[in-house]
């Protein structure tokens, strides 16, 4: 498919800077599926005059168009970077198959949707990492702008390789991309970085990574070197002074205002609505849950700011909708007075709120009745485990007695299609566990068509749970693909009158590799890109051999990485990423979880010394002004409760 | 529909980028751009409300067009020239809005009164073209296939000719069919890829 990509890598027959041919793109456009992908001029997009500022940032995300339209993050960054007068910021996706093909073709240059540059123009290309199965798009992209794919091949003629986002807390499967990681919230770091890029002129290259190592929350990773003992796995140590034993997340102590003037696209986004992001962190401490740490402390909006905010984003886009973000949005201790000052506000524009989950209680119900009205298209609760037990294990503080009667409250209040979110392969799963999904089921349909007779509907999704860097879990294993696959079978059989959905287990134990790897991974994906995976992500695309063949390529093996359990005390490749929520803390979480013991919502205290306290300056006072969901002081001894 | 209300007919071109959104895009695109420039639109009923808003006739993907035609139904009227001023200052670089005037809230749906569209496409250099354009207006039928679907394209051209470098036709545009520039271009053996087509008007029932 991919004929005139060069097998080494990269083709070296398209130098930077190539002219980005507007006639042979028109002649592509005509040819490919959906062009306007490729177009940009949406409203709201930023144009700047190219030659009137000093710093040229290239936004990238890799995934489809669509997808990364959807992405917060990356919005407010182009809003940020774009507010300042020294510099500019524009985006570029990952072209589907057939335009990749068609600009290959054509040899044009990947480029920028604003102004049609080609990437290798620009000073800085920051990708944006929300998950691992695109990994390979990233190396597509810099392919295809002719930029080489390994940092040690780059001079100072390329721009700086860097990236952020969730993925990025364990950098190392991508280390030998990227010239450096901003690890953290990147709002204020990433000024400071373009800003320090831009002074450093066009010196070398080196000399500048390891001025960045020096600022906060920048990983440079050419700067550490790892040893495996034995082929276990190791963790980063510095080479260099420069280079810093520990590099701390940057975080913000009070949540910047939202960006209200966002990127209407004409394609039809995932996620095709306006958003304002309510609030940051989450402290109910779900065990197998990433984004529950790494997003801590928990940082609240004020709801006359999300009020403002609304009003000034809908007149700058005409949204109909407008979806309250955050990890758990009906935890906003302000929530309900927001829904409804919204719904007041803006009803009669024809203007809907939403949420995009969930808890399972009658207050979340309440406020769904609020903010659905009488359209009530669906409830989505995710009780995460069927039984009582496993759902203590991991610290989903739900009783089989919520669901029951929140999902009766729901049936009698006229909703008629409920989906649930439940996970399989979850640490100390048993056959028991998952037959307690089916009777959960069961029950609570048999309680819809009790209520709501022939129309009520429950769908399950059932995802495989993956161990993730920095969770309580980190250390659990992938569950094997035999019995993992009996237990699938099992719920498809027992629920086969239910639209019921799963993960292709080839895509979790590829997941999983990719999350808990270390930096020797980098050589697989190489391979396995060069093989031809694309868009991992994508069903229709992904092709698992392209994968199994690199790791034997490699000599490594994929359950090596997914399926084992890890050692407590020994290195982890992330031990040199401090989110602020220490290791001690994980291991502590997941010797109760061992133990069936339930760790309680920390909002407000008494506080368990997850660290994030201690980790930050300004912290105490951030929380001592109320901006925090943290209580002031660590109450008691925290460290041994 | 609407008692108390006004409908208003807007003639707009579609140019530039532009020309590679879909016809759903554009319907989203005109969604926004009139909530954006805050005129009274008249909603649906029903769970999912949706503004009054209709296009005649969609452009395929790539195609530009000269006067594009629509028509959007507000609850109350407002003046003509206000809502120009407004939603002119609410769309994007592409569309330019030619025309805007009210019609009658009786008359029939604007897509029921389509009956024909016209093309050009340029530039055209090949030498026999003349030749091929007469064989395939005397042609008794052109089978075609689209989309795995065969039917006859010759009932669909009603007028097919050069003009120096420039492709002219119209083709029928009815609930029966619709005819396609592209394969009016497919028929005569010519290459879609690097021609500019045109739609240079739709022509109504009321028209003829
Ligand atoms: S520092 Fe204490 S209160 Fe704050 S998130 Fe961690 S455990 Fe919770």
């Amino acid at each position: 498919m991919f004929a005139g990509l060069d097998r080494r890598g990269y083709n070296p027959n398209w130098g930077l800077g190539v002219e980005v041919s507007e006639e042979r793109l028109d002649q592509i456009l005509s040819q490919v599926t959906k062009p306007a992908r490729y177009t940009g001029g949406e409203w709201n997009s930023v144009v700047k005059d190219w030659d009137g500022v000093r710093t040229k940032v290239l936004l990238a995300y890799p995934d489809l168009y669509e997808v990364g339209m959807s992405n917060l993050g990356l919005m407010i960054l182009y809003d940020l970077i774009n507010k300042e007068d020294d510099f500019l910021a524009e985006r570029a996706y990952t072209p589907w198959v057939d335009m990749e093909e068609a600009l290959r073709g054509a040899k044009i240059p990947l480029y920028s949707l604003e102004t049609r540059h080609a990437l290798g123009d620009f000073d800085i290309i920051g990708f944006s990492l929300s998950y691992e199965l695109n990994y390979t798009n990233i190396l597509t992209m810099l392919d295809l702008a002719g930029i080489p794919l390994l940092s040690c091949q780059r001079s100072e003629s390329h721009p700086l390789v860097i990236a952020g986002g969730s993925c990025a807390y364990n950098p190392e499967p991508l280390a030998d991309f990227f010239d450096l990681f901003v690890i953290g919230e990147g709002e204020e770091v990433l000024l400071e970085l373009v800003e320090a890029y831009g002074k450093w002129g066009k010196g070398e290259r080196d000399q500048f990574l390891r001025r960045a190592a020096q600022i906060e929350g920048v990983y440079v990773p050419s700067l550490y070197e790892v040893a495996y003992e034995d082929g276990a796995l190791g963790s980063p140590q510095p080479r260099t002074p420069e280079a810093k034993p520990v590099i701390t997340r940057r975080i913000l102590n009070r949540l910047p205002p939202p960006p209200t003037e966002v990127i209407v696209p004409y394609v039809e986004a995932v996620h095709d609505r306006g958003m304002i992001e309510i609030m940051r962190g989450c402290t109910r401490g779900c065990r197998f849950c990433q984004a529950g740490v790494i997003y801590r402390p928990l940082r609240e909006r004020p709801v006359e700011e999300v009020l403002v905010a609304a009003d000034e984003l809908l007149k700058a886009t005409g949204y109909e909708e407008v979806s309250l973000v955050s990890l758990s949005s009906c935890d906003h201790s302000q929530i309900e007075e927001m829904v409804r000052g919204l719904v007041t506000r803006h009803a009669p524009q024809q203007v809907t709120v939403s949420l995009p989950s969930l808890r399972v209680d009658s207050f979340s119900l309440g406020l769904a009745t609020l903010f659905q009205g009488r359209r009530k298209t669906g409830l989505t609760f995710a009780p995460e485990a069927g039984s009582q037990r496993l759902r203590e294990v991991i610290n989903k503080g739900i009783t089989e007695e919520d669901i029951l009667s929140t999902a009766e409250r729901a049936f009698r209040a006229g909703w008629q299609r409920i989906k649930l979110y439940f996970m399989l392969g979850l640490p100390t799963e048993t056959r028991e566990d998952v037959a307690a999904i089916c009777d959960l089921v069961k029950r609570i349909w048999g309680m819809g068509r009790e209520i709501g007779g022939r129309r009520a509907q429950v769908s399950i999704s059932a995802a495989t749970f993956v161990p993730k860097p920095h969770t309580p879990f980190q250390w659990m294993p992938l569950e094997g693909a035999a019995s993992l696959k009996e237990k699938q079978a099992f719920l498809r059989r027992e629920l086969k009158d239910f639209r019921l959905s799963w993960n292709d287990p080839q895509v979790t134990l590829l997941e999983a590799v990719l999350s808990r790897g270390d930096r020797r991974l980098g050589a697989v994906i190489h391979e396995a890109w060069r093989r031809g995976a694309r868009f991992d992500a994508w069903d229709e695309l992904f092709e698992p051999a392209n994968w199994w063949e690199a790791f034997q390529d490699q000599g490594l093996d994929p359950d090596f990485y997914a399926r084992r359990p890890l050692d407590r005390d020994a290195p982890l490749p992330w031990d040199h990423i401090d989110v602020g929520v220490k290791k001690g803390f994980l291991a502590r979480e997941c010797e109760r979880a061992l133990r069936g013991q339930t760790t309680p919502d920390c909002r407000g205290g008494p506080c368990f010394a997850c660290g994030v306290l201690e980790t930050f300056p300004g912290a105490r006072e951030a929380a001592r002004q109320g901006l925090w969901g943290c209580p002031p002081r660590v109450a008691g001894r925290g460290e041994d409760r | 529909m609407v008692k108390s209300g006004q409908r208003i007919r807007i003639t707009f071109s579609k140019g530039g980028e532009i020309r590679y959104i879909s016809h759903l895009d554009m319907m989203r695109l005109w969604k926004r751009a009139l909530r954006r420039a805050n005129v009274p639109l008249a909603y649906s009923k029903g769970f999912n409300p949706q503004p009054k808003i209709s296009i005649a006739a969609p452009l395929a993907v790539g195609f530009t067009g000269e006067e594009e035609v629509m028509d959007t139904l507000l609850e109350r009227p407002v003046s003509l020239t206000s809502f120009a001023r407004s939603v002119k200052k609410q769309i994007p670089p592409g569309i330019t809005l030619k025309e805007v005037r009210e019609v009658y809230m009786a008359l029939p749906s604007l897509q029921s009164q389509v009956r024909f569209a016209e093309y050009t496409v340029s530039p055209l250099d090949d030498e026999e073209i003349e030749g091929k354009i007469e064989a395939l207006l005397a042609a008794e039928a052109i089978p075609r296939e689209r989309r795995g679907k065969k039917y006859d394209l010759r009932p669909l051209i009603d007028d097919l000719r050069l003009e120096g470098s420039t492709l002219w036709m119209r083709l029928k545009h009815d609930a029966q069919g619709a005819g396609r520039p592209d394969e009016v271009l497919a028929a005569l053996g010519l290459e879609r890829a690097g021609k500019a087509i045109h739609r240079t008007r739709l022509i109504f029932a009321s028209q003829l």
